[in-house]
């Protein structure tokens, strides 16, 4: 992509500009369309209607939202660090979105092709927990405090299964880079890890079982690590008003609700591209077989981004379905099923993998 | 360990039954009524705005009486005998010019007692509820369909007239006042001519 853009355009600087903006374009539009699914989904979940007074059953309402963001006053609290205050909503952006330099979206679209890919991904999130920490002890606020002091407790807790999962794929790909691994689970969906990968005889076979679970490990616990439901204790707005951004009005609040679904998104395209096949077609591409180049990459970015929402869609479905765990249950899930669950898993895959 | 195990199946099965559930919700007809497009039906009987059918109100001021929380102001004038009023749908014939029937809605508390004493049945309950104002001013109506000036005419007619009969009566009465006057100037007279001698007449009475 770069190369073709320093071509295109003759000019380096530019070329990275624009191709570090691609994926800003991608989260906007995405998060404009999934914060109406939400509330769609959560409307027809409860058998109501949703928004449906902007356009066409409401389909600009996002847009309608985010025009009321942009004029509304930007208050910062009188006792609040303003210095931080106005660094945290940043912040936490900043990390959920360095997160997507990674993540490959298309054959010929990945921001960084690190060979260390998903290693990055993991370690750049925890950006986030520290814009959330800054975001509630900035806001001189009891409800942030304790917000903040939860979603740091959280998301610091749930690493230890995603990256626990996050290994076990690394072991069995042999690779932390995010494009090789798509690269493996081309072709058709039986490549994809979650049916055992690329491997073939009896192994295989052993593998997918083992897939799931480690599969339901990573989904559970990103639920847990973008302040979901179940897990949505960090911002429990019947105990903590809204948590960590409680304090929060205009456009620095955007931004934290920005952060939190390009997060949604992040955390599935992950999922997708570990153990959904990435960027690649399930059933073959349409490009390959009429013979038009320019098709493949094209289909190639439908498919992530089919796979992601339909993922993104999963979340929405579990938030509307599921009530908020306590405290207790919270770590009791993390520290007494995921994290046995996934070093076991982590064990016999790789006992499998020397078969 | 077998409770351990357990545990694990049971909250994974009953999230996929939660999940069913919420499934099968996400394809049912929502309940909502889009309120200002759809209304739901009013019941027959339900007490809302009222109404008034000014021609059929014959200013027996019955509902002003009733009226609990006095909403209802009503002014009549009468009318002339050679004004024609016409009928009222139930035959009633009417004498009195409705010069103002107001009723305040910010008042009103909905409870129809004034719609039963009605003898002509021209305040009713209609079904309109939505009838918000800004100003406190514009919930007084009024179903008077004089204007103002032919209420000021009506009271100017029913003035004159009224001073023509008093015209007329204190007329009447002078003449009648002069008669008695000049009868009695007359007995007096045929008094004085009587007065040495005792009448009869003068004693019975």
């Amino acid at each position: 992509m770069y190369d073709l853009l320093t071509n295109l355009l003759g000019n380096q600087i530019v070329a990275y500009v624009i191709a570090a903006s691609l994926p800003l374009i991608f989260v906007l539009t995405f998060v404009l369309f999934a914060v109406l699914a939400e509330r769609k989904v959560s409307a027809h979940m409860q058998d109501r209607l949703g928004p449906m007074r902007v356009g066409w059953h409401g389909i600009i309402q996002t847009l309608a939202d985010m025009l009321k963001l942009l004029q509304k006053e930007d208050i910062v609290p009188e006792g609040a660090d303003k210095t931080l205050f106005n660094l945290a909503p940043l912040l936490t952006f900043l990390g959920t979105y360095a997160a997507f330099a990674a993540i490959p979206f298309a054959g010929i679209y990945v921001g960084s092709s690190t060979a260390i890919g998903i290693y990055y991904v993991t370690a750049v999130s925890g950006l986030v927990v520290a814009g959330l920490l800054l975001a509630g002890w900035a806001s001189d606020n009891k409800y942030s405090l304790y917000g903040a002091m939860r979603t740091a407790a959280q998301i610091v807790s749930y690493e230890i299964p995603t990256a626990i999962a996050i290994l076990t794929m690394v072991m069995v790909s042999g690779t932390l880079s995010l494009m090789k691994i798509s690269d493996m689970q081309t072709a058709h969906f039986w490549n994809w890890w979650i049916l055992g990968g690329p491997e073939t005889g009896i192994v295989k076979f052993l593998l997918i079982p083992f897939m799931i679970i480690t599969f339901l490990i990573y989904y559970i616990s990103s639920l847990a690590e973008v302040n979901r439901t179940p897990f949505d204790l960090p911002e429990a707005e019947s105990e903590l008003v809204s948590g960590y951004h409680t304090e929060y009005s205009g456009m620095k609040f955007a931004f934290f609700f920005l952060a939190e679904y390009a997060n949604m998104f992040a955390v599935s395209a992950i999922a997708v591209t570990l153990f959904l096949g990435g960027f690649h077609s399930p059933i073959g591409y349409l490009g390959h077989s009429l013979g038009i180049d320019w098709l493949v990459p094209v289909e190639q970015f439908f498919w992530f981004t089919f796979k992601g929402t339909a993922l993104v869609f999963v979340q929405m479905w579990l938030r509307w379905t599921l009530p908020r765990v306590r405290v207790d249950q919270l770590m009791v899930i993390c520290w007494k099923y995921l994290i046995p669950y996934a070093v076991v898993n982590l064990i016999i895959v790789g006992i499998i993998t020397l078969l | 360990m077998k409770k351990y195990l357990k545990n694990t199946w049971d909250a994974l099965w009953t999230i996929f039954i939660g999940m069913k559930v919420t499934w099968k919700h996400l394809f049912i007809p929502s309940v909502t009524i889009q309120y200002p497009d759809e209304h739901r039906p009013i019941p027959d009987r339900a007490r809302n705005r009222l109404y008034v059918n000014i021609d059929d109100c014959i200013g027996c001021m019955q509902c002003q009486r009733a009226c609990p929380v006095d909403c209802i102001d009503i002014k009549t004038v009468k009318a002339l005998p050679t004004d024609e009023l016409g009928l009222t749908s139930k035959g009633t014939k009417k004498a009195l010019w409705v010069t103002q029937f107001n009723i305040d809605f910010a008042k009103c508390m909905y409870c129809q007692l004034c719609v039963f004493p009605c003898p002509t049945e021209c305040i009713t309950m209609t079904k309109v509820f939505e009838f918000s104002e800004y100003e406190r001013e514009k919930l007084l109506y009024n179903f008077s369909n004089l204007t103002l000036s032919e209420v000021k005419e009506k009271e100017e007619n029913y003035a004159k007239f009224m001073e023509k009969k008093a015209a007329e009566k204190a007329a009447a009465a002078a003449a009648k006042a002069k008669a008695a006057a000049e009868a009695k100037a007359k007995q007096e007279a045929e008094k004085k001519d009587n007065d040495n001698k005792p009448s009869s007449e003068e004693k019975d009475s």
